[in-house]
């Protein structure tokens, strides 16, 4: 047998929360009408549209562990920061196509920034306008990317790669992951490193026969 | 005293050329093989097809490879024998402990194809007194590139599609053995349809027979004078 006073404590209780909710619900509506009534909608200017350019990425090829050179015409912006992020933005697109030598999800969304900041280390007398990129990568793509060494390895030499042959003052590349420091991409390629662009050319051979 | 000293030097001079021809012929440095089996613990690495982690498939096959090696009298170091966590530092730390003549550090893999060989991207150095723990392999990469050599040949010949590479490893570039990084991937026909997932056990045994002929192979090589 419930006593009377508790029957009357749950009913009030239980009217009390529903007015709550009721007031919640109707500040959300009013914050929501408010952000859209502040919200700007006409264009206020023209959007530019970047001219196409001949611009090269460097292909990783999965079955027999190889860059492939593509030559591709992009609206390509003018800063090279920008720039860059536009071209790892590409490649990343073709490694997410259904048909992709490199499967590897995310897409364009995968480069997060890319930052150009001069050359770690002593001066170069031979380039002097040595540049190094810092590549800040998305959290989700790294979660997402297939974990190996080749398919790691291939994705980091297909962007340091891909940078070079556009940017050619670019001659190091540091990796983040969403802004920090992370040890490996997906378990292997060491990302605490500094990689050297010019090291990013096929350096491995596939032997598809038995030796003799 | 002097003369003393004097004498005590002559008689040490004239006994040590006498003692050097007495001695008996050094022994045969012991033939060690490291085994690391990649990831473990919280780390799990990859996950393959069949839903089994990387951890799982290497330590499998570091078990498989060290029973064939022991069977042929060869000396084993294994990283882990079990679901265990390890840095890879402690995995550097635990090969060069054994001073070993071999060190295959084992990973398995959903893409590709066949068997990934890596050696360290470092380039080679000579071997100094004080080495950078990070770049310790500089001293034997040119080793590690002969055995990925050898590595290579006993594959092929057991059937199998190699791709060599060279990157940097954390854990491998602080080896001071010959290292090779061997990555397992799916076997694949012409149409590229796989086979043979790096799990299936018969297609583990192959590999792992392979991987013993080579290191076999390398005994024989390292003792010819």
């Amino acid at each position: 047998m419930i006593p009377r006073y508790q029957k009357i404590l749950f009913i009030v209780l239980l009217a009390v929360s529903l007015a709550m909710g009721a007031e919640l619900w109707h500040l959300r509506q009013r914050a929501h009408q408010r952000l859209l009534a502040g919200e700007v909608t006409a264009p206020t200017q023209a959007p530019e549209v970047a001219p196409d350019q001949q611009a090269t990425l460097l292909v990783a090829n999965d079955t027999d562990d190889s860059l492939l050179t593509q030559d591709r015409s992009l609206p390509l912006p003018a800063d090279p920061g920008a720039r860059a992020r536009v071209l790892l933005g590409k490649l990343l697109d073709l490694y997410a196509a259904s048909d992709s030598t490199h499967p590897v999800p995310g897409g364009a969304a995968g480069v997060a920034q890319v930052f150009l900041l001069p050359a770690a280390g002593p001066k170069d007398p031979q380039s002097p306008d040595a540049e190094m990129a810092v590549v800040n990568l998305t959290g989700s793509f790294a979660a997402t990317h297939p974990s190996g060494i080749e398919t790691e390895n291939l994705t980091v030499l297909s962007i340091c790669g891909t940078l070079r042959a556009n940017l050619p003052t670019v001659t190091q590349v540091r990796f983040l992951v969403d802004g920090a420091p992370r040890p490996t991409l997906a378990g292997h390629a060491d990302l605490t490193r500094t990689y050297l662009t010019a090291d990013a050319v096929p350096t491995t051979a596939t032997n598809q026969e038995p030796a003799q | 005293m002097r003369w003393n000293s004097w004498a005590l030097a002559t008689a040490i001079a004239v006994a040590l050329p006498a003692a050097a021809q007495q001695a008996p012929p050094a022994p045969a440095a012991r033939f060690v093989v490291v085994l690391d089996a990649a990831h473990g613990g919280d780390d799990s690495g990859g996950r393959l097809t069949s839903g089994q982690p990387e951890k799982a498939v290497t330590l499998a096959l570091s078990v498989r490879l060290r029973s064939l090696l022991a069977a042929r009298g060869i000396a084993v170091v294994t990283t882990r024998e079990s679901d265990a966590s390890l840095p890879p530092n402690a995995r550097a730390a635990i090969a060069n402990h054994a001073n070993a003549q071999v060190c295959l550090s084992l990973h398995a893999t959903e893409s590709g194809s066949g068997a990934h060989l890596f050696t360290s991207s470092l380039a080679p150095a000579s071997s100094s007194l004080f080495t950078p723990w990070e770049t310790a392999q500089a001293a034997w990469v040119t080793q590690s590139l002969a055995l990925a050599g050898a590595l290579n040949s006993a594959l092929l010949h057991a059937g199998m599609t190699v791709t060599l590479g060279r990157t940097g490893l954390i854990g491998v570039d602080s080896m001071t053995c010959p290292a090779v990084a061997v990555e397992i991937a799916p076997e694949r026909d012409s149409d590229n349809s796989i086979t043979a997932e790096p799990d299936n056990p018969d297609y583990q045994a192959r590999v792992a027979a392979a991987l013993a002929a080579a290191v076999l192979e390398w005994r024989t090589e390292a003792r010819q004078p």
